[in-house]
């Protein structure tokens, strides 16, 4: 009751003339477009291909599991635009619909990890002590597992199919991010606001969620974008060596399996394209992230 | 010096046996026991005395601390216990195809420096010329592009200018020979796989080379180097690049990792016998004990690389040993 009515408190002419200092959404996303150029661009790129993802059912040619069989290995031409496969499948619906599956275990996973180990950095941040030393050790343990090591153990565990592609990539991201988000943390945690909040008895989980996690945004975007486009480029990896996504789901990965090396020669295409499209993915995402971290992160702007 | 290699040794124990606690709870956390999961996929019948005896050479019935102790006393001899799916001792297996991984590792931290180097530096000292544009564009495409298509690609490459070339297409060949018996034929096998895996690995080392360099090129020393009338050749290779190269070291060795999680896709797209396609065979066989002890043996050369990597970085940098 009487933080309520301490926060209300608050002399409203500050806020307004805070309201005032901040620009107005467009002319500060102006400022950021001329800014970083590139940023914007992969921006761009990245949006649509969310597009493409969501709308995959309403742009996609042709079904991607549909086999033309009077078309197998067809050449790119203006009934089938990137070519078919082996079996006779749309290269161009499979890219389509491989894009929704990709974008969708890349966002999920990027996001999981990165709050879990946003929450799980903070936490240990605000305990200090021997939880945190202990934390720590437990965390260099998890990162002495190379990215896809890691995923690849778990993937042996759980078995292959979406779900635990998901979770595969997820529990090596927590540890990665939980470290930076840590480090900024520990500063956070020296803020009178947060003795404010401890002196009016508010609780660890509602100080942690509540008032320090929010301040640890920069780190958490950071990690989030660049998470996405390695996201991406692992399970299109596990995808590829057969322990992602299966048949008959369309994903690169797995376009990149069968055919590919086999008709390297006859049917270039089948190879080039869903390559292309991770790469073009991968790619955009990268730049992004590189843009959203020198935005956030006024240290390494100057590089 | 042997104060700092004796402090860090002490971190690398507590860190080696989390891991292979970790390793060992994994096993142990797969649906069911894993004996059933053995006999139940073979798809055959199976009954109580089939599972005691396979439990009992597994050593699944003892208690879990006396597993875990046989486990880590295994792991100190190299004795990583019998693969699931062959039957054959693990050690015997991985001893048959670490060469070749080993070999391909090496090469494609070569390529990776060959490459890192050079670019990196001619990126920064000609920085923000078109020069530089190139070398960057390549570098990002290099993180963007997955080593198996780069694979592909090379295989595809190869195949279609040989054709054009020779007449017939030629393909790297498939059966591994040591280097020493025969140079040329090794070579020209591995040499592939080891551009694919290296390309990403340099692309890193160029991004961390042109920033490191384009740092110290605006230290005081560089200056005054300057002011002295030295040849600007000289300044870059003995003033400069020798102290940009701390962190690319440092760059070389965490992305060692990687360079163990390109091999694994890549002996896929070579069809090269070697541990990551092991490895990629065992997590599909179910075979839990080889992809433990691979696991394991993972973790512990990357544990050792980055020991490697901070005792070398210290060496050369005497500020980190005495902070």
């Amino acid at each position: 009751m009487k933080a309520e009515a301490i926060a209300v408190s608050v002399p409203t002419d500050i806020e307004a003339e805070l309201a005032a200092a901040r620009l107005p959404f467009f002319k500060a996303f102006g400022k950021w477009v001329r800014n970083q150029p590139l940023g914007a661009v992969s921006g761009v790129v990245v949006i649509i291909m969310i597009l493409i993802a969501v709308f995959a059912g309403q742009l996609a040619p042709y079904d991607p599991v549909e086999a033309h069989y009077e078309a197998m290995t067809a050449a790119p031409s203006a009934d089938y635009w990137l070519g078919t496969d082996q079996f006779g499948r749309d290269l161009m619906s499979c890219i389509i619909w491989g894009a929704r599956t990709a974008l969708f275990i890349g966002f999920t996973s990027a996001i999981l990890g990165s709050t879990l180990g946003l929450v799980l950095g903070v936490t240990s941040a605000y305990f200090g002590g021997w939880f945190d030393l202990l934390f720590q050790r437990v965390m260099d343990v998890f990162l002495a597992f190379p990215l896809i090591i890691m995923a690849l153990a778990v993937v042996a565990i759980f078995g292959t199919g979406p779900e635990n592609v998901i979770i595969a990539i997820t529990i090596p991201f927590v540890p990665r991010c939980a470290r930076v988000v840590r480090s900024n943390a520990l500063t956070i945690r020296e803020m009178p606001y947060v003795d404010a909040a401890r002196a009016l008895g508010y609780s660890h989980t509602r100080i942690i969620l509540r008032h320090m996690a929010p301040n640890c945004m920069a780190p958490y975007l950071i990690m989030l974008t660049t998470f996405l486009g390695q996201a991406i480029l692992l399970e299109a990896s596990l995808s590829y060596l057969g322990l992602g996504v299966q048949e008959p789901i369309a994903a690169w990965g797995l376009m990149l399996q069968g055919g590919a090396e086999e008709y390297a020669e006859s049917a270039p295409w089948i190879a080039i394209f869903p390559g292309l499209a991770i790469t073009l993915a991968v790619f955009a995402f990268n730049l992004f992230g590189d843009s959203v971290r020198d935005t956030l992160d006024p240290k390494l702007r100057a590089r | 010096m042997y104060r700092y290699v004796l402090k860090r040794l002490l971190l690398v124990i507590p860190t080696l046996f989390g891991a292979a606690l970790l390793v060992f709870t994994l096993l142990r956390l797969i649906p069911g026991d894993i004996c059933e999961m053995r006999m139940a996929g073979t798809g055959g019948y199976y009954d109580e005395d089939s599972i005691r005896i396979c439990r009992e050479e597994m050593g699944t019935n003892q208690p879990m601390l006396g597993q875990f102790l046989s486990f880590i006393w295994g792991l100190m001899r190299f004795d990583f216990g019998v693969s699931m799916w062959t039957g054959q001792p693990i050690i015997s297996e991985i001893a048959l195809r670490f060469q070749l991984s080993l070999q391909v590792a090496i090469m494609a931290t070569i390529v990776a420096i060959l490459v890192a180097v050079p670019l990196g530096t001619i990126s920064a000292v000609k920085q923000n010329t078109w020069v530089d544009y190139v070398v960057r564009g390549i570098s990002i495409a290099g993180i963007a592009m997955p080593s198996f298509w780069l694979g592909i690609l090379i295989i595809l490459g190869l195949l279609i200018s040989t054709q054009h070339i020779l007449g017939t297409p030629w393909m790297p060949p498939i059966s591994y020979r040591p280097i020493w018996e025969d140079p040329l034929y090794n070579l020209s096998m591995l040499i592939w796989p080891a551009v694919a895996t290296g390309y990403r690995y340099s692309a890193v080392a160029t991004r961390m080379t042109r920033s490191a360099l384009l740092e110290v090129l605006r230290e005081d020393y560089v200056r005054t180097a300057r002011a002295k009338g030295l040849w600007e050749k000289l300044i870059i290779r003995r003033h400069a690049l020798k102290n940009a190269l701390l962190p690319v070291i440092t760059v070389i060795g965490i992305e060692f990792a990687f360079l163990m999680g390109g091999l694994v896709v890549t002996e896929q797209v070579f069809n090269l016998n070697g541990l990551g396609k092991l490895f990629v065979e065992s997590v599909i066989n179910n075979d839990y004990t080889m992809t433990q002890a691979l696991v394991m043996l993972v973790v512990m050369v990357f544990i050792f690389v980055n020991f490697v990597v901070d005792i070398c970085y210290a060496w050369l940098d005497p500020r980190i040993r005495y902070s």
